[in-house]
């Protein structure tokens, strides 16, 4: 593998200091990135150094410790900003996570423009954290929610999109399933939905951490993301949005920060995104985050997607030849990202991951975060292995072989 | 790892013992893991307060089913306040794997135990003991 080589992932896996132990006596393999992925040592350090060097409440305190907080955590920002190509880094609301941003958008824009009748378009492959925030806006106004098909390959079936977006004032979209590793058409998507008057909401969780996303070059009006998926620590989240939309929305949590003056019967709210970040934000790991950002950024985004699509695609081959398996999503690489998941023949998703366990493999079984989409596949759960940029091609071949040797034990 | 899947799970997996449904249970109740969808029901006959027959239906994974089938294997000819009086230890020992470090797992092997438990409970009209609850 040529480009393999290229990238030179044993430099890489230098980086991540939890790769080199066993587990149950083999070397780990970790498949699970998808549900979060491991942290390079600079940004491991990076938090320490915060908390030996730095640590002070943010836009607070007249005195350096607190200066220095405030203009590393801004700087944080900034690299965020410049990370998704956002036009200012104002754009960027730091949250907890994917989940939370989400969930700011339909409780803040959801409540000043979704009224009973309106239309919010969603898709039948998008993780809960894109879909109960829907389900709980729409009960609260009234609104109807559609869903965008997938075809056989588990890719969106976009016929139809143009019939749904009548009515629709919001199209919410994952741009990279979290089960099936579809990559979605957003600005194509993007252009449609603007067209008939309705506003996207990308759920970047999968895509932020393995592609290059350009929220102007797509075109979209939110973009949600967490940390911990993309070599950052938890607890640390991006909400993304235009300038103009974040700037007309109401807050969403009260408290300190979010205020301009606060008389005992009324308030004034401070400037987005202050606005939209009541209490003490997550100071030091959003730090983690911009370092995370550098990290990445120094490796490239290109190089990372391309790696991840040559390791899939090996994955797509080599496992194609285990019997018994079948996979789920696209089966060849166009638009298609580093998470598969699959059924063995014979064997319980929960089993094929406690036997892969057993050789050291870490991969995930159950639904993802992803019922309807598993009652839609008309399986109860799946087990995926996911990929990133730290992953080796034997990695993949044990993984094949655990699978080989639990169907037979099974059989 | 594989002392969990050793043969007799996969015998029990593989040829469940009792599968199936009775015509007309006196007691029949169904419950489920939803962490990982496992979902188990279990029939019961029941003369004079002892178990004169009995059958399951399930689906999940291998240890889940397997303790199910193992369980179901040991009711005939028991009484119902022998069931009370069942525990969670007794299950493990039937199963003979070592789970007692796997708090996730243990909740696949003791789901047939709460579905015959709360079953057996709301048929005597009890209130089940705080250690049904936490199965």
């Amino acid at each position: 593998m040529q480009t393999l080589s290229q990238f030179d992932i044993l430099a890489i896996r230098r980086e991540f200091p939890i790769l080199h132990q066993e587990s149950r006596g083999k070397t780990l393999a970790f498949l699970d990135s998808g549900a979060s992925s491991q942290k390079p040592r600079r940004v491991i350090d990076s938090l320490e150094t915060y908390y030996r060097t730095t640590n002070a409440n943010v836009h607070r305190g007249v005195y350096k410790l607190s200066e220095e907080a405030t203009f590393a955590f801004e700087r944080a920002r900034g690299k965020v900003a410049r990370f998704v190509n956002a036009r200012s880094q104002r754009e960027v609301v730091f949250v907890r996570n994917t989940t939370e941003a989400i969930n700011l958008v339909a409780y803040s824009w959801g409540s000043a423009n979704i009224t009973a009748g309106d239309t919010i378009l969603l898709s039948v492959m998008e993780h809960h954290s894109n879909l109960v925030p829907w389900q709980l806006l729409a009960q609260r106004t009234g609104a109807k929610l559609e869903y965008l098909d997938i075809d056989g390959d588990g890719r969106l079936v976009l016929d139809d999109l143009d019939t749904k977006l009548q009515g629709a004032k919001l199209v919410a979209l994952t741009q990279q399933s979290n089960v099936l590793g579809t990559i979605n058409p957003i600005a194509e998507i993007t252009a449609r939905a603007h067209a008939a008057g309705a506003l996207v909401l990308v759920d970047g969780a999968q895509s932020v951490p393995h592609m290059p996303v350009d929220v102007q070059a797509l075109d979209i009006d939110f973009l949600a993301f967490s940390g911990h998926k993309m070599c950052a620590p938890t607890g640390i989240g991006v909400l993304w949005g235009r300038r103009a939309l974040l700037d007309a929305m109401p807050p969403f949590l009260g408290g300190g920060s979010m205020i301009r003056t606060v008389e005992l019967h009324t308030v004034t709210f401070a400037d987005v995104p202050a606005r939209f970040e009541a209490g003490t934000p997550a100071i030091g790991e959003a730090i983690a985050l911009g370092e995370a950002i550098d990290y990445l950024a120094e490796i490239g985004m290109d190089r990372i997607h391309a790696h991840e699509v040559e390791l899939t695609g090996y994955a797509l081959d080599r496992l194609s030849g285990v019997p018994g398996l079948h996979m789920y999503g696209p089966p060849d690489m166009a638009n298609r990202g580093g998470a598969i998941s699959f059924t063995l023949e014979g064997v319980h998703p929960h089993d094929v991951a406690a036997l892969l366990d057993g050789d050291g493999i870490a991969v995930r079984a159950g639904h993802h975060c992803c019922q309807p989409l598993h009652t839609l596949l008309d399986v109860p759960a799946t087990t995926r292995a996911s990929f990133y940029l730290y992953t080796l091609p034997e990695e993949i071949d044990r993984l094949a072989v655990g699978l080989e040797k639990a169907y037979t034990m099974f059989a | 790892m594989d002392d969990m899947y050793r043969e007799l799970i996969l015998e029990h997996y593989k040829h469940p013992h009792n599968a199936g449904t009775l015509d007309a249970p006196d007691i029949s109740h169904e419950e489920s893991n939803p962490l990982c969808g496992d979902r188990i029901r279990i029939d019961l006959s029941v003369e004079n307060d002892i178990i004169t027959d009995v059958r399951f239906q399930g689906r999940g994974c291998a240890i889940s089913q397997a303790s199910a089938s193992l369980l179901t294997d040991e009711l005939v000819g028991k009484s119902l306040h022998a069931i009370q009086a069942f525990t969670k230890d007794d299950l493990l020992d039937l199963i003979g794997i070592p789970l007692d470090k796997n708090p996730v797992r243990i909740k696949c092997a003791l789901l047939s135990l709460k579905t015959l438990k709360t079953g057996v409970y709301s048929y005597l009209g009890a209130q089940p003991e705080a250690e049904t609850e936490d199965l």
